[in-house]
C-alpha cells in the first residue's frame, strides 16, 4: 500500500507552480482533507500524547522497561526481523520470477501474492494455527523433528511471514518492470557471467526497493495482532509481543501502562514510516520515469 | 498494493530483440542474445520452483486449511454455523460498520486526492505522509486511542455517561476504529491514478465555462471510476476483516457488539473451529472476490 508514494514523485506530469489555478475547490478539498483527518486521526494521536504526559518520569521508565515489556518488544523486533529477512528473500525470487520468466498460470499466482492484504488477519490467524499445531498439516511432519511450529517464536515467525510477503514483492516488482536489459547485454557483451551481473549489476539497484519492503514488512509486523496472538500461544516473556502486551494491559484496566507501552511503540512507527518514506523519496529522484 | 501499474503487462517486445533489425549479421542472433540476459534454464526451473513452493506453502495452504476445516464435519455444521443468530448479528453488524465507513473513506479519498493531484501547495509531501499514518500504527493502538477518548475515564466519558450516549463499546466506536484503520485506502489508490492523468482536461473543461460540480462529473470522475471502485473494495475488504482495532473497542457482547472476526475469535476459542472456519471462509470470499476485482478492473482501465 505504501509501495505507491516511490510512483507519487514519478510522475512525468508535475504540477504547475500553482500560484493561480483555474480550477475550482482547492480550499473545499485541502480543508476537508484537514479537517477529517484531523478529527480522525490527528487528535485522536494526540490523546495518547496527552495521556502520557500525565505519567511521571519515573513511572514512564519504570513501565517501558519492565522486564516483561522488554522481553515482548525484543520478541516483537526479533521475530520481526527475521520475518522481513525471509520476505526479502522469497520475494526477490518471486518478484524476479514474475517479471523475467513465463510460466503457465503466472497471472492467477501473481494475483495471489495480494491475499495477504485482502484476508482478515484474525482469519489468517486460525488457519495458521490449524496447519502449524502439533495435529495440523506441517505441524505433524515438524513437530516428531522437534521444531515447535505453532505456540513458539517459530510460530510468531510465520504469522509474520504471511502478513509481510506481498510488500517486498509489490515494492521491488515495479522497479524490476521499469528495467530494459540494455545494461546487463552490455556487461554480457563484456564478459561478465551471470552472476556477476546480477550481484554487480542488478542486486545493488534492488537495495532500495529490497530495503522499502523489508521496513514496510517490519512496520506490519512490530504492529501485527490478529494473526499472531492465535499462534503465539502469548506466554509472557517467550512469546508475548507488544502489542498483545498493550492487550493485556488495557484488560487489566492498566491505562497508564498501556499508554506508555503504546507510545513507544508509536515513536518506532513513526520512525519507520519516515525511513520508507525517506528512501522511497530517494528511488523516486534516483529512477525516471520510462 | 493498490498500484494497478503493476498488474499491466510486461513489454511484449524486449529491447533485445530490436538489435536484430540494427545489427545485421555481425552480432549475435536473438536466441544467443537471449542467452546473455537471461539464467541458464536449470536455474530458471530452480527459481521458478522456489517462487511457487513458497507461495504454496505462504499463501495456498491457508486457503485450503479453511475450507477444509469449515466443511470437516459436513455441510449441515457448515450452515448451522452460518445461520447461529449470533453468526448472522456477527454479519449483520459488519455489513453495516462497511456500510458506514467505506463511504466516509470514498469521499475523504475523492476529496484528498483532488487537492493533493490538482493544485501544488507547500506541505504536499507532508500530508501524504500523514495520510500513511494509519498504515503504520499497530491496531491495537488505534482501537486504544478511542477508548481514550471516548471510554469511561476518557476525555468525554463522563460527559457522554450524563447524556447516556454510548460510543465505546457500541457500533460508534467500531464504527470510528474502522474509519481510522481503513482511512487512506481509497486516497493512496486515486493519487497516483489521478497525478499521470494530469489535470488538462479539467483545465479544458473549465475554459468551457463547466462549473466544479459538472466538471468532477464528467470529466474526472469517468476518468478515475475503476481506481475509484477498486480503491472502494480494498476498503471494504479492510472494514470487513478488521480485528484488532475493532476487538478493543467493541467489548465483545456476543449477539451485539461482535462483528464477523470478533465473532469467530469466540467461536475459536470455545473450540467449536468448523464454525470458526466457516464463519472465516465467508472473509476469504470476499478476499478472493477483492483480488478478482483488483484484476478484472486493472485490465478494464488498461
Amino acid at each position: 500500500m505504501t509501495t505507491q508514494s516511490a510512483h507519487l514523485d514519478r510522475s512525468p506530469i508535475k504540477p504547475r507552480k500553482a500560484s493561480y489555478s483555474v480550477l475550482p475547490g482547492f480550499r473545499f478539498t485541502l480543508g476537508y482533507t484537514l479537517i477529517y483527518m484531523s478529527l480522525l486521526v490527528l487528535i485522536p494521536l494526540s490523546a495518547i500524547v496527552l495521556k502520557s504526559s500525565e505519567l511521571t518520569w519515573g513511572e514512564f521508565w519504570s513501565t517501558v522497561l519492565d522486564d516483561r515489556v522488554i522481553a515482548a518488544y525484543r520478541i516483537s523486533f526479533i521475530v520481526s526481523c527475521a520475518a522481513g529477512l525471509l520476505n526479502v528473500c522469497f520475494g526477490l525470487i518471486v518478484a524476479w520470477v514474475l517479471v523475467r520468466y513465463s510460466f503457465p498460470g503466472k497471472r492467477w499466482i501473481d494475483g495471489l501474492i495480494d491475499l495477504p492484504f485482502a484476508l482478515p488477519t484474525a482469519v489468517a490467524g486460525i488457519a495458521l494455527t490449524s496447519i502449524y499445531a502439533e495435529n495440523g498439516w506441517i505441524g505433524q511432519l515438524l513437530y516428531p523433528l522437534g521444531i515447535q511450529s505453532a505456540y513458539s517464536q517459530i510460530g510468531i515467525m510465520i504469522a509474520l511471514t504471511f502478513i509481510g510477503f506481498p510488500f517486498v514483492v509489490r515494492t521491488v516488482q515495479p522497479i524490476l518492470e521499469q528495467w530494459g536489459t540494455e545494461v546487463e547485454e552490455a556487461a554480457a557483451t563484456l564478459g561478465a557471467k551471470r552472476w556477476a551481473v546480477f550481484s554487480r549489476i542488478i542486486f545493488p539497484e534492488l537495495i532500495p526497493p529490497l530495503l522499502t519492503g523489508f521496513a514496510l514488512a517490519f512496520a506490519r509486523g512490530i504492529g501485527e495482532y490478529g494473526s499472531v496472538v492465535f499462534i503465539s500461544g502469548n506466554m509472557p516473556y517467550k512469546t508475548e509481543i507488544a502489542p498483545l502486551l498493550i492487550m493485556t494491559k488495557l484488560e487489566q484496566y492498566e491505562y497508564a501502562a498501556a499508554t506508555a507501552i503504546a507510545l513507544v511503540l508509536l515513536v518506532i512507527s513513526f520512525v519507520l514510516l519516515f525511513i520508507i518514506n525517506f528512501i522511497q523519496w530517494r528511488i523516486g529522484r534516483r529512477v525516471m520515469p520510462h | 498494493m493498490t498500484d494497478t501499474s503493476l498488474l499491466t503487462e510486461q513489454p511484449k517486445s524486449p529491447p533485445h530483440t530490436r538489435r536484430k533489425s540494427m545489427g545485421g549479421g555481425l552480432l549475435p542472433s536473438a536466441p544467443q542474445s537471449r542467452a546473455c540476459t537471461t539464467e541458464s534454464s536449470y536455474v530458471r526451473y530452480l527459481l521458478i520452483a522456489a517462487a511457487l513452493g513458497f507461495i504454496a506453502l505462504v499463501i495456498l495452504l491457508p486457503l485450503a486449511a479453511v475450507f477444509v476445516q469449515a466443511f470437516k464435519r459436513g455441510a449441515d455444521v457448515y450452515l448451522a454455523a452460518l445461520v447461529d443468530p449470533d453468526a448472522l448479528a456477527a454479519i449483520r453488524l459488519t455489513l453495516v460498520t462497511a456500510a458506514i465507513a467505506v463511504p466516509l473513506n470514498a469521499i475523504f479519498g475523492i476529496a484528498a486526492a483532488w487537492c493533493i493531484t490538482k493544485f501544488s501547495f507547500r506541505g504536499k509531501q507532508w500530508l501524504i505522509t500523514m495520510m500513511d499514518l494509519p498504515f503504520s500504527i499497530s491496531p491495537v493502538i488505534a482501537g486504544f486511542l478511542f477508548i481514550l477518548i471516548f471510554g469511561s475515564n476518557g476525555w468525554f466519558g463522563e460527559w457522554l455517561d450524563n447524556q447516556n450516549i454510548r460510543i465505546v463499546f457500541a457500533l460508534p466506536g467500531i464504527v470510528l476504529a474502522t474509519l481510522f484503520v481503513t482511512f487512506p485506502f481509497v486516497a493512496r489508490e486515486l493519487i497516483p491514478l489521478m497525478q499521470t492523468q494530469g489535470i488538462q482536461e479539467e483545465e479544458a473543461a473549465a475554459t468551457l465555462g463547466a462549473s466544479g460540480w459538472r466538471m468532477f462529473w464528467r470529466v474526472t470522475l469517468p476518468n478515475i471510476k475503476w481506481g475509484l471502485l477498486y480503491g472502494i473494495i480494498i476498503c471494504n475488504a479492510r472494514a470487513m476483516g478488521e480485528f484488532g482495532a475493532v476487538s478493543v473497542v467493541s467489548g465483545h457482547i456476543r449477539g451485539e457488539t461482535n462483528t464477523m472476526p470478533l465473532h469467530i475469535e469466540i467461536l475459536y476459542n470455545e473450540y467449536q473451529f468448523s464454525a470458526a472456519f466457516a464463519v472465516s471462509s465467508l472473509l476469504v470470499c470476499v478476499a478472493l472476490l477483492t483480488i478478482a476485482a483488483k484484476h478484472w478492473l486493472a485490465r478494464k482501465e488498461d
